[in-house]
């Protein structure tokens, strides 16, 4: 399982993770759970398209992504934004199809693309996916009161100046980013749950921004690490278990939390009996 | 003179190699199914503002059709039966509470298409069903069989049956929740009801142009009908108009496409999905157009809902 094919895999996994969190964190504050899913899908074609062309499918994945993110903007501002969303998502996988419809290999691509690739990480690949994660960890780092003031509260953040258009910007980017370094490995449908499992069942366990976040890394490094060690066993795509383990993790948590309320109100309530 | 012309008319259609081959008129039918069914469910899924959900009931059924190659059942059925899973889960997790209610979708969606991706990795290594992947997700109208249409037909009756029967209760849930309860009308009930009817739509509308593409006629006609209507009966009739322009026209461009480029025929989905955004596109700008120069507030639905 760790054997010399699989490091690179194991590195970039957690590499991928580790920025999931942080980007998850905010797409959870936020609510843009929808551009999240948006984005990945959105990003596909770009894939496509540079398997047509024979280059580098990281360039047209970044193309593709950059140009959802303007687009998504603009569709924004003229409708409903989930409406947009959505509408956005469907054209760009639309062309999707059609640049499948076009390259020989059919079958095997579409599926690696949608639902992740284990054993695709090589050497160069790995470089370019950690160089990523870097620009955008230290990105975050700098950015994180801003933002996390602007996606909390919205008013209180203009008020201090900053603007809010700038910061959604901001956060698209870095969300596009983490969903083409993210895609080729995990597949364009499961970014999502990466982006949102962890940071949604970790909202859980704290109220605190920070320790909030430190729990979302800590929940998206075990579903990737689960996910890739049970592709290995199994054989069966990564995309299932990462799936799966999202899921799991939001709804153990949120049992948890259910469970840690109705013991607190016993506690409070057996006060109260004493004291009268 | 009128006769004649449409005699005349007749002669042509009824020569044409378009609507004489069998899998157009398969095509030309179920496509029109999904079309009305998805035009007037993506109002009032629109109007709730539930477009989210609608696109991962959608995505989430393409698991069911994946199961249907393992199971050998009709990919109808699959797409339904998974949306219905679906549609229960999201309900159950917490889509009353609008402020779980992104969250909850987002979760469900992620454990199904978890589910689609690995009901098709066992399609394409247990049976031989090459390219399962690609008309499951992206859909292949023209390779729907014969036997699918009455089936389409029901769900669609399915829909229309509900629609009747719940139009006023499901406008007031959507416009104003409150008023809804104090009318005695249960919006949990109304809010379930409304996702399995989406269900119904949605299955229609993945065995059409595939499950992930669904969402296109969900709320593409539906958002582009809200936009510039002011009554709930005027959008669903102009949302029916756009989403069918798009599919047959769709259908048509795609039959045409194969003389373009020396005999490669361009998807359906395509075609369908692209002209739905360019309707959307220009629904949004005319609205914007129309709004600046008489300069007169009216207010949309969509700002009274607000």
């Amino acid at each position: 399982m760790f054997s010399s094919f699989m490091i690179n895999t194991w590195i970039a996994g957690t590499a991928i993770a580790l920025v999931a969190a942080f980007v998850g964190f905010f797409v959870v504050i936020r609510r843009s759970a929808f551009a999240a899913h948006a984005l990945p899908l959105g990003a596909f074609p770009g894939a496509a398209a540079a398997n047509l062309l024979g280059v580098n499918p990281f360039f047209g994945l970044l193309i593709f992504v950059g140009m959802g993110v303007l687009l998504l903007r603009q569709l924004a501002r003229i409708g409903r934004r989930d409406v947009g969303t959505g509408l956005l998502l469907v054209l760009f996988l639309g062309i999707g199809a059609l640049l499948l419809s076009m390259t020989s290999e059919y079958g095997p691509a579409v599926f690696s693309l949608l639902f992740g690739e284990v054993l695709g990480v090589s050497d160069a690949d790995l470089w370019a996916i950690l160089v990523i994660c870097v620009l955008v960890l230290l990105a975050m780092i700098l950015m994180y009161r801003p933002l996390l003031l602007d996606s909390s509260f919205p008013d209180l953040a203009a008020l201090q100046g900053i603007r809010n258009a700038r910061m959604d910007l901001i956060f698209l980017s870095l969300l596009a980013l983490v969903t083409a370094t993210a895609l080729p490995v995990v597949g364009a449908f499961l970014v999502f749950t990466l982006l949102v499992g962890p940071p949604a069942a970790a909202q859980s366990f704290s109220g605190h921004p920070l320790l909030s976040l430190l729990w979302s890394v800590i929940f998206a490094e075990i579903c990737i690490w689960g996910a890739i060690s049970l592709s290995y066993w199994s054989n069966w795509p990564i995309g299932f278990f990462v799936g799966i383990l999202g899921a799991m993790l939001f709804v153990l948590a949120r049992g948890y939390r259910h469970w840690h309320q109705r013991q607190r109100r016993l506690v409070i309530r057996s006060k109260v009996l004493n004291q009268k | 003179m009128v006769p004649e012309v449409m005699n005349e008319l007749w002669r042509c259609l009824s020569q044409s190699a378009f609507l004489n081959s069998q899998p157009v008129q398969t095509a030309l039918i179920v496509g029109a199914c999904a079309a009305l069914v998805s035009a007037i469910i993506g109002v009032f899924t629109v109007l709730r503002g539930n477009a989210f959900a609608g696109h991962a009931l959608a995505d989430v059924s393409s698991a069911g059709g994946a199961a249907s190659f393992l199971l050998g059942i009709s990919p109808l059925l699959g797409f339904l039966g998974m949306a219905w899973i679906a549609a229960l889960g999201m309900e159950w997790l917490g889509v009353r509470k609008a402020r779980e209610r992104d969250l909850a979708t987002g979760i469900v969606l992620g454990a199904g298409l978890g589910l689609s991706a690995l009901f098709l990795y066992l399609d394409v290594t247990t049976t031989s069903t090459t390219g399962a992947a690609v008309s499951v997700m992206f859909g292949s109208l023209f390779a729907v069989s014969r036997e699918l249409i009455w089936p389409a037909i029901g769900a669609s009756l399915a829909v229309f049956v509900l629609v009747a029967l719940l139009y006023r209760p499901w406008i007031l849930t959507a416009v104003d929740p409150d008023l809804a309860t104090l009318r005695g009308i249960s919006p949990r009930w109304m809010g379930l009801l409304q996702l399995l009817a989406l269900g119904l739509a949605v299955a229609v509308c993945a065995l059409a142009i595939g499950a992930v593409l669904a969402t296109a006629l969900l709320i593409g006609p539906a958002g582009a009908a809200i936009r510039l209507s002011r009554r709930v009966a005027q959008a669903l009739i102009l949302a029916v108009v756009i989403g069918l322009t798009s599919v047959w026209a769709g259908i048509w461009l795609a039959y045409e496409s194969y003389y373009w480029f020396s005999g490669h025929a361009w998807p359906v989905s395509f075609f369908v999905v692209v002209l739905v955004f360019l309707f959307y596109v220009f629904a949004m700008l005319l609205a914007a157009r129309t709004r600046a120069r008489t300069n007169v507030t009216y207010p949309t639905m969509r700002e009274r809902e607000n």
